[in-house]
């Protein structure tokens, strides 16, 4: 059988194993990348017959994810996580090595060798960096050595399930713990006190403990889950946000490896209440090394009849979980783009309102939470909101689990009451002369030394916990221009600003770094930046120039010897007219610069 | 029945309608690309940003209430409306003196009403294959802005899918449902909805271009504000 008749074949498999929906494109997209490392012209068009869904349309969901392709990736598809961690850990030395090594271009896809390799956003191991996905699974802690050790198992044409299994060992790095981590309930211990005291007593108990959203935003989760319970719908939904992808935040990843029990009865905890009867985990397509662990976990709480027909006995309470994986796209961590993309479409933000809990998967009322959120919510109906209360502020109660990476001895998880400072944190963690630190991830806030007894707290600095912690030795606009580049590869092109706006953002930056930047494009910088928190039609563009903002007010001495006088050439006019010139003959190297006045 | 204030004038609304809405009931003009009362609100341009009480908003997508009181005019408005038509112009490669659409285009008439005068940014001078494979319809990729509505239009209302969005970020371009990709592979007609809707010249009638000379066009002699949207009673069809 040929290639073509083989991704046909594949296709029609799929389809008959599972379900014609449309919804499901995406997951059978991904499914198929997985089998063909692309997806063959073939398969779309087969795929576009059986879903009744215009080829455009399939072609249009697989340029928007970065980990599907027209075209084959290598054998072995390595990408290099590019958070600026990594960069700090020295990933771009170790991309060189192995490009060298391999005798491959990075970026440059497979062509007729086996390995390609590229750069992708934030992994999420920056506590144990430089991180990359080999095929879709994780490797930590690259160095030269692991470096070397892949090359040859490349070169070998090892399969990767036959690599050394400490490749992939993914350390949960928690050190230091608090009510969340040290509460332990057991499985269908918090459904039992829902039965037990009804749905409105529960949410009545979420809401004196105060719990809001731990994605980042804050909203109050019995308030939203109340107001998703009143919408009339003949269908509900519960999804769980585990699309981690702001840079530096990785706590999700261990809650997902070692408390999947508990996210799973917040999930069915929340089904209970709002009657939804199928929920949904989306999960960030870098951490496909979780997917099974997950699926066991959920046919353990089936076995244990906490999931599936007549949950712990009762009649009418029936509810179903799917994992649905993403693909490489950090805009699908904003609600109702995920929801977007959990019906197999691009994940362009929709209009809002109407809000998720009034119109969200399939247009039926949904519960978009935050994998922490889930389990916290589990853990006060078990254990009361007063005990919840005894951690955090009046407006921020309970716990923050912060993933702390950068420049610091001691990078992990790290559980502190809400109204912790700054210091505090950079005291426990091991960080030594700190120049900065990035709170909330690239979408969030730089803050500087003098800022350091700020606290973490929605009524202060929010964050969904991302903390990367910067030395004095670092260059910050290297940082910035960190940030920069991946809100350009991020944005999802839907509105002016935010498409737009961020890439001439990412140039000024760029022009800033090497040198060519005046104080005009210091207040371009500012223009620009502005306009797109103003005016962007969702949460990543009016976050995204945040990076540049924070820049501009509070760290003027990273720039202010780097800039030249408005007048000043934007580009180097020796090296511009270097080929000019030697057509011509002409050997009069420095005469241009020469003649600058 | 409801009100809210434009620019201190009261504007009536009922229950469930947008700004954008309200304000071209009432024959108020709020500048705007991706808008076309024929179709869902989009708010992909941003053009028509308004601000109320402090916050700015898309006055597209955005319901209207009865304690708004929206701000259409000031100068941080217009300065901001003026950004956004100068990141559009740099973004793709807007000619106006070689394009035929020039006299009759909304992205350079709404330019013109908020007083641009040059594209400001650096221009990314993108390079854009023209496709003129269809007989009787051309595409220039390069003056594209991703409004979506021969999108809209194709699916809504010709029942056809023609046009999609394919890439991301920057790379977002409209694609053209067919196998060879070309849009004289599509099933576009002539007559298609889709033909009808742009806003700039992206999709053009073939053999029309010259039918009405410029100095005769739609907005050489009234602004936009009072003649209203290319697309509205066949004005694109260039006579």
């Amino acid at each position: 059988m040929n290639p073509t008749d083989h991704a046909v074949e594949f296709v029609n498999e799929l389809i008959a194993s599972s379900d014609a929906e449309p919804h499901l494109l995406l997951q059978h997209l991904i499914r198929i990348q997985q089998e063909f490392s692309c997806i063959p012209a073939t398969a779309s068009a087969t795929l576009s017959q059986h879903l009744d869904t215009p080829l455009a349309v399939v072609n249009g969901v697989i340029d928007f994810y970065t980990f599907l392709h027209t075209s084959p990736r290598g054998e072995y598809d390595i990408l290099f996580s590019d958070n600026i961690t990594d960069r700090m850990a020295g990933s771009q030395l170790l991309i060189k090595q192995l490009c060298n090594r391999l005798g491959v271009e990075p970026g440059a896809g497979a062509g007729t060798g086996n390995t390609s390799v590229d750069a992708t956003s934030c992994t999420g191991m920056c506590d144990q960096g430089p991180g990359m996905l080999i095929n879709g699974m994780t490797i930590t802690q690259l160095d030269e050595q692991r470096i070397e050790q892949i090359a040859e198992l490349v070169e070998q044409n090892r399969p990767v399930d036959e690599w050394p299994q400490d490749f992939f060992a993914v350390s949960e790095n928690i050190r230091r713990t608090d009510l969340l981590l040290n509460a332990r309930i057991q499985a269908g211990e918090a459904l039992n006190s829902m039965l037990a005291s009804g749905s409105c007593k529960t949410l009545e108990s979420i809401d004196a403990a105060g719990l809001r959203g731990r994605g980042g935003a804050g909203f109050k989760t019995a308030l939203k889950w109340s107001l998703c319970q009143n919408t009339q719908a003949d269908e509900r939904y519960v999804v769980c946000n585990a699309d981690e992808g702001e840079p530096g935040t990785f706590k999700d990843r261990v809650l997902l490896q070692s408390r999947a029990e508990e996210l799973l009865e917040g999930m069915t905890l929340c089904a209970g209440i709002i009657g939804a009867r199928k929920g949904f985990i989306y999960l960030r397509g870098e951490y496909l090394y979780l997917l099974d662990h997950l699926n066991s976990s959920i046919e353990a709480r089936r076995a244990n009849g906490l999931l599936g027909k007549s949950i712990t006995g009762q009649s009418n309470f029936d509810f179903e979980v799917e994992i649905h994986l993403g693909a490489g796209a950090y805009i699908c961590g904003e609600e109702s783009s995920l929801i977007e993309s959990l019906e197999g479409k691009r994940g362009i933000p929709r209009i809002r309102p109407p809000f998720p809990v009034m119109q969200g998967y399939l247009g039926k009322p949904t519960v978009v939470n935050n994998v922490e959120t889930f389990i916290a919510a589990a853990q006060i109906t078990v254990h009361g909101s007063d005990w919840f209360r005894t951690r955090g502020t009046t407006e921020s109660s309970g716990t923050k689990l912060l993933s702390i990476s950068g420049d610091c001895r001691l990078p992990g998880i790290y559980e502190y009451p809400f109204g912790v400072t700054i210091r505090e944190i950079l005291k426990d963690c091991g960080a030594d002369n700190t120049q900065a630190v990035q709170v909330a991830g690239a979408a969030g806030h730089m803050i500087p030394v003098d800022e350091f007894d700020r606290s973490i707290a929605y009524e202060d600095i929010a964050t969904g916990g991302s903390f990367m912690v910067f030395n004095r030795e670092r260059d910050l606009l290297a940082v910035t221009q960190n940030f920069s580049r991946f809100f350009v590869h991020e944005s999802c092109g839907f509105c002016t600003p935010c498409r737009v706006g961020g890439a001439l953002l990412d140039k000024l930056v760029y022009k800033l770094q090497r040198g060519r930047a005046s104080r005009y494009d210091l207040e371009e910088m500012r223009t620009i930046a502005t306009l797109m928190r103003d005016t962007s039609h969702c949460g990543l563009g009016t976050t995204a120039p945040n990076p540049v903002l924070d820049l501009l007010d509070k760290f003027p001495y990273t720039y202010e010897n780097r800039l030249i006088d408005d007048y000043g050439p934007a580009f180097d006019l020796e090296a511009a007219t270097k080929d000019a010139r030697e057509i011509s003959g002409r050997h009069d190297n420095g005469i241009i610069t020469e003649r600058q006045p | 029945m409801s009100t809210f204030r434009l620019d201190g004038k009261p504007i009536p609304f009922t229950k469930g309608q947008t700004i954008m809405e309200a304000a071209l009931a009432a024959s108020e003009y709020i500048p705007h690309l991706c808008h076309n009362p024929e179709f869902t609100p989009h708010g992909s341009c941003r053009v028509c940003v308004v601000q109320n009480n402090g916050r700015f908003i898309s006055a597209c997508t955005q319901q209207a209430q009865n304690d708004m009181d929206i701000d259409n005019s000031s100068t941080r408005v217009n300065d901001y409306r003026k950004s956004l038509l100068q990141m559009l112009f740099v973004e793709g490669n807007h000619v106006c003196p070689g394009c035929e659409k020039s006299g009759a285009c909304q992205l350079q008439a709404v330019a013109y009403y908020v007083g641009m005068l040059s594209p400001r940014f650096t221009h990314f001078f993108p390079c854009r294959e023209v496709d003129a494979s269809h007989a009787d319809v051309a595409i220039d990729f390069n003056r594209c802005i991703l409004c979506e509505l021969c999108v809209r239009a194709s699916r809504d209302v010709d029942g056809k899918y023609v046009f999609t969005i394919n890439g991301r970020g920057l790379d977002a371009h409209l694609a053209i449902n067919s196998t060879s990709g070309k849009l004289g592979d599509s099933t576009l007609s002539v007559d298609d909805k889709a033909v009808q809707v742009c806003p700039v010249g992206a999709i053009l009638l073939k053999n029309r271009a010259y039918d009405n000379p410029i100095g005769e066009r739609l907005y050489d002699k009234k602004p936009v504000s009072i003649i209203g949207d290319v697309a509205a009673n066949g004005n694109n069809k260039h006579d």
